[in-house]
């Protein structure tokens, strides 16, 4: 049961980016360095104005390119800042140096990120290129389903980027145009309760204490690199339950619980997608179109990305027969998508696990609809039962 | 979805198909109903054909792909008919209203539809009162009398409210696209 919320909330109309916007008005960062790109644009654009109206009090730093504009936040967060930015694709791309020197250096940078494909050729829709591209930078990467969850996750990113046992950066995503430009309903918090749920930020360590100097980005070589990436690592791991019961608490206290996935009709399901984003919405309501026909099928779907539930999903698999794993975004390993191949991976070891196959769909942000959704459940009904899976990874909706 | 309006608008860059679909959404909401809106973007190019997307309803409305039979069409450039199937997709008993100077009984002998034709002339109407051609806000007008999907005051005070922060330092194009909008309700016809 969700518990009763005493927090009157407001309901609005927002974009995706807007909502992202008006979360980063609430945490009222202390820097943010920012260079444009569609269709992250209006995020940093909105902000501003923010800024501009004095309704923030950031330093706001307009950089020369996206490598800039994290090495800025990098140094912000190293002098004790709470700094934020936010991109897409390229600019995200130009980042990817800064990126796993910000995680080394423990700084908890919370940057919204929109999912767009990469060059090239160029396209500025959606696909998880971008984001996967970076997986392996020591983000914490949440996605986000729609513009509320896109508000919330901003909100919790903030909680638990800066948790003590985490200490990590976190990439908030949503899906190109899909989110980050359509307008919905959501709730925001009172300013009040927002400001107080984010709380002050205090560094343990500052560049600029005199009292405590400290040197960043030091050399690191064979006698001692190893056993200061176990600490990322570590607290990488340590984020699963951190991230948990952020989630949870977020739930007690607004009435909309998080958690590392979400399952969607799965208890006693067969056959299940599983899908990252905005596509789980549309695949909720076929879930509920093939659940009055009868059709024992369900959803679950990946909030975290990064660090991999593994714990979470293979559980989760556990009682089902046949599964899709649909991927935004394609390797190019010549087998198939990340998302595919680290929920194969988890799995290996399980006792019970699923017939699991794998769509590549959306590249470059080509339409996901009903009927496509729907003929996947089809295909996993009927080969739950039989030895033959067929094609292990297809791409779905593409011309041939 | 059968109780979930959608609505598609169709419109060339810089018209404002999308800022009309967001200012359904956003009036769709202020008066207690859950909506999109969303934009379909090809390239970003003004006067290239656009189409943008609302969809109304009492519900959480969850899903994210194109709208697919929508029941109202609004087409702001009627230029658009010769290369776009605007009535693709649109049901027999749907409503399509088109920015023109031509009669709905025109479009009747035209177009091979069954359902509702509404016709207003939107960029008449949004010269005369804003001074440039920009039939989005006037459309609204049309889109509530003849569909009656929203509270035509309450789109209207709320359409206002939302004018009235984008143009701080404009009030005449609020008053221009208000009184715009107000022609357009009473102007459009079967």
């Amino acid at each position: 049961m969700t518990a009763v919320t005493e927090v009157k909330q407001l309901t609005v109309a927002r974009t995706g980016n807007e909502a992202m916007a008006e979360a980063m008005r609430q945490i009222n960062p202390d820097v943010v360095a920012a260079y444009p790109i569609t269709p992250a644009t209006e995020i940093a654009q909105i902000f501003s104005s923010f800024v501009a109206d004095g309704l923030v009090n950031t330093d706001m730093v307009t950089v020369e390119s996206e490598h800039s504009a994290l090495s800025a936040t990098l140094g912000a967060a190293a002098a004790g800042a709470r700094a934020m930015t936010a991109t897409s694709s390229q600019g995200l791309m130009l980042m990817a140096e800064i990126m796993p020197i910000v995680a080394a250096l423990r700084l908890p940078i919370v940057m919204p990120e929109v999912n767009r494909a990469i060059s090239g050729p160029i396209n500025i829709h959606c696909d998880h290129s971008d984001t996967m591209f970076c997986r392996d930078a020591g983000w914490i990467q949440i996605f986000s389903e729609n513009a509320q969850e896109a508000y919330d996750n901003v909100l919790q990113a903030i909680k638990i980027a800066e948790n003590p046992q985490v200490h990590l950066p976190a990439l908030v995503t949503t899906d190109g145009f899909i989110i980050s430009h359509g307008m919905e309903t959501i709730k925001i918090l009172p300013d009040d309760d927002a400001r107080e749920y984010i709380g002050a930020y205090k560094a343990n360590y500052s560049l600029l204490n005199h009292e405590k100097p400290i040197t960043v980005g030091s050399i690191d070589l064979q006698n001692y690199y190893f056993e200061h990436r176990i600490p990322v690592i570590e607290a990488m791991q340590a984020a699963k339950s951190i991230i948990k019961q952020v989630g949870k608490d977020f739930g007690e206290k607004y009435g909309r619980a998080y958690d590392l996935i979400e399952k969607y009709r799965t208890d006693d399901a067969e056959a299940a997608i599983i899908c990252l984003g905005s596509t789980a919405g549309t695949a909720k309501d076929v879930v509920d179109a093939l659940r009055t026909k009868g059709q024992k099928v369900g959803l679950i779907k990946i909030r975290v990305f990064r660090p991999f539930p593994v714990e979470d999903l293979t559980a989760a698999l556990s009682t089902l027969k046949a599964v899709a794993v649909f991927d935004r975004s394609d390797s190019l390993n010549g087998y198939g998508g990340p998302v595919f191949t680290e929920v194969c991976s988890a799995l290996f070891n399980s006792a019970q696990k699923p017939k699991i196959i794998n769509y590549i769909y959306g590249l470059g942000g080509r339409d996901i609809d009903v009927h496509q959704i729907e003929a996947v459940y089809n295909r996993l009904n009927s080969i739950k039962d039989s030895k033959d899976v067929g094609d292990i990874v297809s791409y779905l909706g593409v011309r041939k | 979805m059968t109780d979930t309006i959608e609505i598609r608008w169709h419109g060339r860059g810089g018209q404002g198909a999308k800022t009309a679909a967001l200012l359904v959404a956003d009036a769709a909401i202020a008066t207690g109903k859950l909506a999109q809106a969303f934009p379909e973007y090809g390239p970003e190019r003004m006067g290239a054909p656009v189409k943008a997307f609302n969809r109304i309803s009492e519900r959480e409305i969850r899903i994210h792909c194109a709208v697919e039979h929508p029941s109202i069409v609004l087409v702001l450039d009627e230029t658009l008919m010769d290369s776009v199937n605007v009535l693709e997709g649109v049901p027999d008993n749907g409503t399509i209203i088109i920015n023109t100077e031509q009669s709905a009984d025109a479009y009747r002998q035209k177009l091979n539809f069954k359902g509702h034709i509404y016709t207003v002339n939107a960029s008449g109407l949004a010269v005369k009162n804003i001074g440039m051609n920009k039939p989005n806000t006037p459309m609204l007008g049309a889109l509530v009398k003849a569909t009656s999907i929203l509270d035509y005051k309450k789109m209207l005070d709320d359409t206002k409210h939302k004018l009235e922060k984008k143009f701080k330092n404009k009030p005449e194009v609020i008053e221009g696209n208000v009184k715009a909008i107000q022609d357009a309700y009473e102007e459009v016809k079967k």
